[in-house]
């Protein structure tokens, strides 16, 4: 296989996705008529997996198993109908009264299902009014658009700080924090919840974007540890089984 | 198919099952692929509750259209992994997606599907990451797992455009060779 050289390191952006422009509309046009070519993007494609093995970290948590395999109950199915067929032939007058008692069971089961029906409708009305704020407020909380500013003491540059919201009995913990520095190549914080006794849990790894901003949303906690406190330390990219110090930041509860 | 039946199928028997609307074809898959999937989009976005969402949409997009998988053109583990640093960076980044899943081909030696084999490639891919030199391992890293392009990537560094291009083209070819020998 010979790669066309000129083209050979913009391969590579292309199948990182860092391609654009004029670059990206010749090489595309080279792809088409030169199979050498694309045979070399495969391939990167193929190092682009390999590379995603390094990927070491903790497992997904059980409940995202749980939330994909309710929505794949929920998602209509689109698979054939298969009919089949029946030696059975009834003759016609046990045809007809069969019909008639399974038509006076399905208008009994319809006036049911219709109670049942005004019942569900008044839920799913309360259900997307919650659902509907509880969007607004998420929404306001991680937009791209929302403006989030920092009120800190005047003359003063602002410190990184982050708080934790934090629910025991339900294992529900939001943590949102501000003008974080980004961490060292191939590091990343990681979050720790403290408990009154025993060793710290980890909550969640993160990084902060591009304004400092950073947020760690429901990370898998047992339920019902009372927190003494929450601390950030800097660790490898994995993530660490106890914390590295020196802890960066760490707080308790208000 | 029953769910000790899917155990140990081969992951075109499973798409094939999910074509069936096989539950327990779905559920074989994310048991399989999951870990790959959630550690690639929490290692690029840093964030547990985003990376979720990158698994939920790529399993949840390969059982309403397995389709898009053409197991002719590639191995289902390294296609997912691809499919999922590719979402991930477009949500850093954000930006749409630039690329139709469908046409993503991905040629790799190992099957991912294989523990013990993708166990030997992880081991082989830190190897290769450890022997390198450290200009061109950030280089990679900066780009692959920090969705910085080369041009962000040069104002960092400090080196010239064509420097970053040639070094991460050569990093992806040390991985290659290293996982191929």
């Amino acid at each position: 296989m010979s790669v066309h050289e000129q083209f050979a390191d913009d391969l590579a952006l292309l199948a990182l996705g860092d391609l654009h422009g004029d670059e990206r509309a010749a090489l595309e046009k080279h792809l088409d008529t030169c199979a050498d070519c694309r045979r070399e993007l495969e391939l990167l494609r193929g190092d682009m997996a390999l590379l995603a093995l390094s990927a070491e970290g903790p497992r997904p948590p059980q409940r995202s198993r749980k939330r994909l395999m309710e929505a794949v109950r929920q998602e209509p199915r689109k698979v054939a109908v298969q009919h089949r067929r029946t030696s059975w032939m009834p003759v016609p007058w046990l045809a007809a009264a069969a019909l008639a008692i399974v038509v006076g069971f399905l208008w009994i089961q319809n006036q049911a299902l219709k109670r049942d029906l005004a019942t569900v409708r008044q839920d799913f009305a309360s259900q997307q009014a919650d659902l509907r704020r509880a969007r607004e407020i998420v929404a306001t909380i991680t937009m791209p658009e929302a403006k989030v500013v920092t009120v800190s003491e005047m003359n003063k540059p602002p410190q990184p700080q982050g708080k934790a919201f934090y629910m025991r009995d339900r294992g529900s913990l939001i943590f949102m924090a501000s003008n974080i520095p980004m961490p060292p190549i191939e590091k990343m914080y990681e979050l720790w919840l403290i408990p009154m006794s025993g060793a710290p849990i980890p909550a969640g790894m993160f990084k902060p974007n591009l304004k400092g901003g950073a947020m760690v949303i429901h990370p898998p906690l047992p339920m019902g540890v009372e927190a003494k406190a929450f601390a950030v330390t800097v660790e490898p990219e994995q993530g660490s089984s106890t914390p590295t110090m020196p802890i960066m930041m760490m707080g308790e509860g208000e | 198919m029953p769910v000790a039946e899917t155990q140990g199928s081969t992951d075109i028997a499973l798409i094939a099952g999910l074509r069936s609307g096989d539950e327990s074809a779905m559920a074989a898959l994310y048991d399989r692929h999951s870990s790959l999937v959630y550690a690639v989009a929490l290692r690029v976005l840093g964030d547990t509750g985003k990376a979720e969402d990158i698994l939920q949409d790529v399993f949840l997009q390969l059982w309403r259209n397995p389709g898009l998988f053409d197991s002719s053109r590639g191995n289902l583990g390294a296609w997912l992994a691809v499919i999922a640093r590719n979402r991930a960076i477009d949500l850093l980044r954000k930006r749409q997606p630039e690329v139709d899943v469908e046409d993503i081909v991905v040629s790799v030696q190992p099957d991912f599907a294989a523990a013990a084999e993708r166990s030997r490639a992880m081991d082989k891919v830190r190897m290769a990451l450890g022997a390198m030199a450290t200009p061109q391992r950030s280089a990679l890293i900066m780009a692959y797992f920090q969705g910085m392009t080369h041009s962000e990537i040069a104002e960092r560094t400090g080196e010239p455009l064509g420097t970053i291009k040639t070094r991460i083209r050569a990093a992806l070819q040390v991985l290659r060779k290293a996982c191929g020998a």
